[in-house]
Parts: structure tokens; C-alpha cells; sequence
């Protein structure tokens, strides 16, 4: 995997499975015999990383949708964040 | 207000043991001694009924475990309505029985991950201690399992017999390419408290499995994960028992009792309502079963005013019947509890036994023939 750029394309890592769950009222990320509740914003952050988006456009979209500026650094900084836990992987 | 009773969340994680059946004979085995009586097994529309009430009270992962799941011919059609429920679905496996054909219609049926248990790293160990021929079989279905995709977690329960072999059995793991690997210590319920004397390891055996297993964690980095999980009776410390007794774990057993745990069914004087005729829901909020050991409002001294006792929630009530034969006592492995002197006993005669060649000591099987005779 290189190194995460804003060009990079990341996708749920391979094992690992993301769904809103009505009745905890999160995003959670399932893995073997285990899983993670995640907060607000990386659950924002997660359901746009389908393989196809860039991270500037995920930065971009955020932006847009919940009229912030200046997400980059924390979206870059999720995004590294979960790649060291297998949450999110690219080529 | 003040809050009386604890907050109950959902059953995060629905073990179906769909059922006891199993062609391996191992000795450490958790299914109840008395299992060759308990023939009765759930049909796939009542496991379809338990999965659908499961995943309305928010249950998220899945296992399918026994016994071997894979002898149920109806296990490809219980993982694909897991998986359209949203199940994250775990198959706990032997191998035995999975082909080439099967692995695909499970991969089909949208299996997620199967965690592959082995008894030791070499062929003699594997078969003896299974009491069967199984790990050439076993070193075919890790190749299955890594060809259909799926992340391998591989599980190796530790004993005795088989810690001082923990270098090659972490070097199999690499070989076969795990994702994860659980060396998982013996619990000490069922089959393996029959067998404890031989089973325990000695201090001296754990230490140095622990420095061998960080020695391989070091050089391997973020390449395989290894687990180890550690012993209770050596470390004076009770664990938090399936996270806390009704909090996030529901087992179901082959015949529909259905339970905080895959052991509690031994507890006396407890009885646990069946799916056949309660809801998942009725059973996980209502029946005296689940709540008797919720929190801490059943504890006693010493654990009662114990500071860790939000910690440990006061260990593993099955344990404390097995070893204190009060279920509503400390966990015995607890250094602070009045029975722990049983635990230090018990680790210090299997250092004695060490010492002795194993035929003076036979092993128990767990077979059905085993189980008659000793449930009479």
C-alpha cells in the first residue's frame, strides 16, 4: 500500500464490514468476532470511502454537506489512523 | 433517580452451536461431559426463527460453532439468511468436513471468516491429542480458506502437552498465512477440568511461551496479529467472563437452551429458557436465567466490596461453582478469594506431574461413549 496521498482511493479493508446499526444508533465497522462503534464523523468519513472517491473529493464532499471548511488534516489524519487498524486499505 | 438495575444493552454476539456432533475427540473440549445425552437439535427454520429475533434486538456477529457446524448439511442455508440479516457471520471450524465444494457455497452463501482451530504444529501431536488423523486434512483447508478470500484467524488451544511447541506452532501459522492467531490457554470446564491435572502448564512452561511469543510478534510486525490469552489460574486475576453475564453474549445450544454462556447450563439450582418456546427477546430481558448474575447486585464478600469489582465482575460464575461449588462465590482464581488455595494446589501438582510420563495419568476423550459413562 503507498504511502496516503489526496489522491489515494480508500476502500473498507478485506475482512472487514461497515453498516449503520438502527438500534446503537451508529455507524459499526464488524471484523472477526469483533467490532467497533464508530463516532459521528468517522462514520461520515467511512460510508464515503468506497474505492472509487479520492480523499480530496471525501474532504470535498464533507465540506459541502456539512458547510465546515478546513477538514483536510482531520480527514487525513482518520484516514492514516484506520489504515494502521486494517479499517481502510488502498492500492 | 438512582439506577437500581444495570442498563441492559444488546446481545452483540449470538453463538449458535448448532450442534454437539463432532468427529474429533479432544480432550480440552467446552461442550458439556454429559453431551451424548442432549441429541436433540434444532431445526433450520428455528435456527432462521433465533437469527431473525437476534438481529432485532441488534445482535451483530454471528458464530456458528458445536461441536463441528460443518456435519449440519443445512449450514449453508443458516449462514446465507445470517448474512442477508446483516450477521457479520463467523464459522468456528475443525475443517473436517469442508471440501472444495462446500467452501464455495459458503463463500456463496456470504460467509465472512472462519476461524480454523488446530491442536499443535506437528502431525503426531495434532492427532493424538484430537484423537484422530486429521492434520494433513487441516493444512488443505487452511489453503481453502485463504483461496476463497477469507481472513484466517487461526486458534490453537494451549496446554501442557502442547506450550513448549509454541515456536513451531506460531511458525505454521506464518507458513499458512494467518491474519490472526489465538493461543488460546485452556479453560478449565467440561472435558478439560476432567483432564486438568495433565493439561495445566507449570509457570516456568507459560514464561517462556510468553517470550517466545513476543519475540515472534516483534519480527513480524503488523503481518499476522498474534493473541495470547492468558491463563487464569496463573495469574491470580479473574477474567471478565464473557464480558459480564448477560451484557453482550447469548448462546444458543444445539437443542435451544439458550444461555449466557456455552458452560452455564452446569449451574444449579439456574434454569435457562429454550427458543423452542420463548423469544430471543423475552429470554435476553426477562427470564431469571439471564438476570440472576447481571451487574453486581448478586455478589457476595469478598467481592462485594471489592474495588474491581465493575472490573472483573468478580470472574466466571461456572468456575466458581466448578472449584468453590458456589456459583455466587469469588472466582477462585481471584487471589483475594477464601478458596484460592484450591487454584495454587492445582498449578503446583501439574508442575509435579510434569515431571511424570502422561500414561500414568490417562487422558479423557471426549467421545460419546466417554460421556454416557460419565454422566450416569
Amino acid at each position: 500500500m503507498s504511502d496516503l496521498t489526496l489522491e489515494s482511493q480508500p476502500r473498507v479493508g478485506p475482512g472487514f464490514r461497515l453498516q449503520w446499526e438502527p438500534v446503537q444508533d451508529c455507524h459499526v465497522l464488524l471484523y472477526p468476532e469483533g467490532m467497533v462503534k464508530l463516532n459521528g464523523s468517522a462514520g461520515e468519513i467511512m460510508k464515503r470511502c468506497d474505492g472509487e472517491r479520492t480523499v480530496a473529493a471525501i474532504v470535498d464532499d464533507l465540506e459541502k454537506t456539512f458547510a465546515a471548511q478546513g477538514l483536510e488534516p482531520d480527514v487525513l489524519a482518520f484516514v492514516e489512523m484506520a489504515a494502521k487498524q486494517r479499517w481502510l486499505a488502498w492500492s | 433517580m438512582t439506577q437500581l438495575a444495570p442498563t441492559i444493552g444488546p446481545p452483540l454476539w449470538l453463538l449458535a452451536e448448532l450442534t454437539y456432533r463432532c468427529p474429533l475427540h479432544c480432550v480440552f473440549c467446552f461442550n458439556p461431559v454429559d453431551f451424548a445425552k442432549q441429541e436433540d437439535e434444532l431445526t433450520t427454520d428455528d435456527w432462521i426463527r433465533v437469527l431473525r429475533q437476534g438481529r432485532e434486538l441488534g445482535a451483530v456477529q454471528c458464530g456458528l460453532s458445536g461441536g463441528e457446524p460443518l456435519v449440519r448439511d443445512d449450514l449453508e442455508l443458516i449462514v446465507a439468511e445470517a448474512h442477508r440479516l446483516g450477521y457479520y457471520t463467523n464459522l468456528l471450524t475443525s475443517g473436517v468436513g469442508l471440501t472444495e465444494a462446500r467452501a464455495e457455497a459458503l463463500k456463496a452463501a456470504g460467509l465472512d471468516h472462519v476461524q480454523l482451530s488446530f491442536q499443535d504444529s506437528t502431525k503426531e501431536m495434532n492427532d493424538f491429542l484430537s484423537h484422530t488423523k486429521t492434520f494433513a486434512l487441516k493444512s488443505r483447508v487452511a489453503g481453502m480458506i485463504k483461496s476463497q478470500g477469507w481472513p484466517m484467524v487461526m486458534n490453537v488451544v494451549i496446554h501442557r502437552l502442547n506450550i513448549d511447541h509454541i515456536d513451531r506452532i506460531i511458525a505454521m501459522a506464518v507458513e499458512m498465512g494467518a491474519e490472526y492467531l489465538e493461543l488460546a490457554n485452556t479453560q478449565y470446564y467440561s472435558w478439560a477440568f476432567l483432564n486438568r491435572d495433565l493439561l495445566l502448564p507449570t509457570h516456568e512452561q507459560l514464561r517462556h511461551a510468553e517470550e517466545v511469543t513476543d519475540a515472534w510478534r516483534a519480527k513480524l510486525g503488523d503481518k499476522m496479529r498474534i493473541f495470547f490469552v492468558a491463563p487464569d489460574y496463573h495469574e491470580g486475576k479473574p477474567k471478565r467472563c464473557v464480558n459480564g453475564w448477560g451484557s453482550m453474549f447469548l448462546t444458543v445450544a444445539p437443542d435451544g437452551t439458550a444461555l449466557p454462556c456455552h458452560t452455564a447450563k452446569m449451574l444449579p439450582g439456574l434454569s435457562f429458557p429454550s427458543v423452542k418456546q420463548h423469544s430471543l427477546r423475552e429470554i435476553w430481558f426477562e427470564s431469571e436465567g439471564f438476570n440472576r448474575y447481571r451487574g453486581t447486585g448478586w455478589m457476595k464478600e469478598p467481592c462485594v466490596s471489592c474495588d474491581q469489582r465493575e472490573v472483573d465482575l468478580g470472574g466466571c460464575r461456572c468456575q466458581a461453582y466448578l472449584l468453590a461449588q458456589d456459583p455466587a462465590a469469588a472466582d477462585p482464581v481471584c487471589v483475594k478469594s477464601p478458596h484460592h488455595a484450591l487454584v495454587v494446589e492445582a498449578v503446583e501438582r501439574a508442575g509435579t506431574l510434569a515431571k511424570k510420563p502422561v500414561t500414568e495419568h490417562p487422558l479423557v476423550f471426549r467421545d460419546p461413549a466417554n460421556s454416557r459413562r460419565l454422566s450416569v
